[in-house]
């Protein structure tokens, strides 16, 4: 537990080279740039444009039992933009080491403050989009309520997971480096085996109980549960999720204490 | 009080045939690997306040040393004790963010050097000002030139006295009057108590700097002692190695024609001598030996011996032959081989690298007849005599005296 808190007291003696970190990085995106910090916003607005026309008015797609015209776009963001972030943190967290090794092999600094400035980043990406969204919701009448705040566990959760996940295999990434085109892969086919785009209700029965295994399974439902039919999530099923999460965090811990000094050699 | 206390250090690398043997290693299926020793039984303390100079050729574990004990590289066993806060100049190029400024790439490597945000705004201005680099503080890194780098590198990781500092050649690559603002900071610093681990190629910095020298060789401490006797160690162990590298350069420059000549005579090698040891390094204001060999094809009656020293960029400093000298020469016999012996009591080039360009032509110029000329026969350096630092290529005595002025 000491060693816990000293990590901890470490990471806040370093808040300022972390928010520096995840400041640099936006800035760094759009410097040089005529429009800035527009393109932060601009991206996530055309993904909902997008499926609001395509799916909503051009193929007039329905979810089962809803009748608003904005049902099937908000049931589709509310899944994808938690999945998104997701995405970006596991795949970040896979090079963790790799894209980092410049730094790590000029300066002795606690690593734990590569993956908080990972967690962040990307935490600023989804609550930029997710503002968007949250807009979007009010102008058209869907605000679902304070039932809204349910999604924070449900994302603390979710980031608890992918952080735990990507470091692992951000670990075994330094040594096989086929870990990172795996990645991308795999979540190719996860993207289509989670429903996202398609309700878990309109799968055929016998399909179900394999897609239940999957942890993302229940935390996209839950998001869909909150935000479509503001009703609060099934907490039970989400034991696919935590335990899997809290075991992930014990071995990456393992893994990285027994590999560090070879990731030092390796990298 | 010990500040730097290193006891059975050893680093080993794991080297597997192929990735995935290192697979079926973890898997619990056999040992794979085979260890690679950069490091072995390197013990040495080193005092608070002491300055450290570690010698030795590229890749004999020197670099690795400083990262094991700066906490960039985990030893495979014994141990590092610091005695306080650490500083280190490692390698060219600190990180800094192209796109960001002087200023804002400052903060950052400060944060990450684990100073407060309180300490990095109390001394901005002194940091910028050490670096010098006016406008440019406040322009994009990208637009640096390596000098630059260097410079505010250093001016940022020497914004607080760290109680060890270890700095690595990085501080080649700035030009000579901010070579002598670093050593001069280090200087202060090591007044103040700083202990000082410094790597460099170049004797002439670990003579005028360190107290100390510790010449690293094949991953361990070869020889540890005061600075003058252990690069004459060093010296001696890469005089072979020099040898090589010139007779190497020989035959490429006889391919080149760099070496030009009738071949009527031949100079067969030339080496400074000091104390009767062969070496490539001279001390400014010692004395020193050139010894030219020399051999005939026919008997020569008339010929003249001269000799060049130029400086890095190629501008003669000195020159002279046996013909200004109004030396007598001695007629040569065919097939025998001479020692021609240029003496200086006193060597007064300072501190740099030189080359040395040895002729071999009839008597008066070599336009009358060139028997052999030779383009930087020999490369050497001359370091700085002891306690006196002067810049130029020339080392000239000198005395000071201030006292009232009549009215």
């Amino acid at each position: 537990m000491t060693s816990f808190m000293q990590e901890i007291k470490q990471l806040w003696h370093y808040r300022r080279f972390i928010a520096g970190s995840v400041v640099r990085e936006f800035r760094s995106r759009f410097k040089r740039s005529l429009l800035g910090a527009l393109w932060l916003l601009l991206a996530p607005f055309a993904m909902i444009l997008i499926y609001t026309l395509i799916f909503s008015h051009v193929m007039q797609a329905r979810v089962p039992g809803a009748s608003q015209p904005y049902s099937y776009s908000i049931f589709i963001c509310a899944g994808l933009l938690p999945w998104q972030w997701f995405s970006e943190l596991v795949t970040r967290n896979t090079g963790l080491f790799l894209d980092n090794a410049s730094l790590i092999k000029k300066n002795n600094f606690p690593r734990m403050v590569l993956p908080v400035i990972n967690f962040l980043s990307s935490g600023v990406n989804f609550a930029l989009s997710w503002g968007i969204f949250c807009g979007f919701l009010l102008l058209s009448g869907a605000w679902p309520g304070w039932i809204m705040l349910l999604i924070l566990p449900l994302l603390a959760l979710q980031a608890i997971f992918a952080s735990a996940l990507g470091f692992f295999l951000g670990v075994v990434n330094v040594f096989f480096r086929d870990v990172g085109n795996a990645v991308a892969l795999v979540f190719q086919f996860w993207f289509w085996l989670t429903p996202i785009v398609y309700s878990f209700k309109s799968l055929p029965a016998w399909l179900s109980p394999y897609l239940q295994m999957n942890p993302m399974t229940p935390l996209i439902t839950a998001y869909h549960a909150v935000i479509v039919d503001a009703a609060p999530p099934d907490w039970a099923s989400l034991d696919v999720v935590a335990l899997p999460a809290l075991g992930l965090l014990a071995l990456s811990t393992w893994v990285y204490r027994k590999a560090s000094a070879q990731i030092m050699d390796e990298i | 009080m010990a500040d730097l206390r290193i006891t059975g250090l050893g680093k080993s690398f794991r080297e597997y045939p192929r990735p995935s043997f290192r697979l079926l290693e973890w898997l619990g299926l056999g040992v794979w690997h085979t260890e690679k020793w950069i490091l072995r039984e390197v013990d040495f303390t080193i005092a608070s306040g002491e300055s450290v100079g570690i010698i030795g050729r590229n890749g004999a574990g020197k670099s690795t040393l400083l990262k094991i004990i700066t906490g960039v590289m985990a030893p495979s066993c014994g141990s590092v004790h610091l005695g306080g806060r650490i500083s280190a100049l490692l390698e060219l190029g600190m990180g800094f963010h192209p796109e960001f400024t002087g200023r804002q790439n400052v903060f950052m490597q400060a944060y990450l050097q684990g100073l407060s945000h309180a300490q990095v705004n109390d001394r901005i201005d002194e940091i910028a000002a050490f670096a010098e680099l006016g406008d440019y503080f406040d322009k994009p890194a990208r637009i640096y030139s390596s000098g630059m780098q260097v410079r505010l590198a250093f001016s940022v990781a020497t914004a607080i006295r760290p109680d060890i500092l270890i700095v690595d050649e990085a501080l080649a690559v700035g030009d000579a009057y901010f070579q002598y603002k670093c050593y001069d900071r280090i200087r202060q610093y090591r007044q103040a108590g700083t202990t000082l681990l410094f790597v460099s190629h170049d004797p002439g910095a670990v003579k005028s700097l360190c107290d100390r020298a510790i010449l690293i060789e094949k991953g361990g401490v070869l020889k540890d002692g005061s600075p003058a006797d252990v690069l004459d160690f060093y010296n001696a162990l890469i005089v072979p190695e020099a040898a090589q590298a010139a007779h190497d350069e020989l035959r490429v420059d006889a391919g080149q024609g760099v070496r030009s000549g009738t071949g009527r005579m031949r100079v067969r090698q030339v080496c400074w001598r000091v104390h009767d040891e062969i070496t490539t390094v001279l001390s400014a204001g010692a004395p020193a030996a050139l010894d030219v060999l020399i051999e005939a094809a026919i008997p020569m009656q008339d010929y003249t011996v001269g000799i060049l020293i130029k400086d890095r960029l190629g501008n003669d400093v000195f020159g002279t032959n046996t013909h200004h000298l109004a030396s007598a020469v001695t007629p040569l016999e065919a097939g025998k081989t001479y020692l021609a012996r240029f003496s200086f009591p006193v060597l007064n080039l300072g501190p740099s690298y030189y080359s040395l360009t040895v002729a071999l032509h009839a008597s008066s110029n070599h336009l009358a007849g060139n028997y052999d000329w030779w383009e930087r026969a020999v490369t050497f350096q001359v370091v700085p005599a002891a306690g006196c630092h002067t810049i130029g290529v020339c080392h000239m005595p000198v005395d000071f005296e201030l006292e009232a002025a009549p009215q």
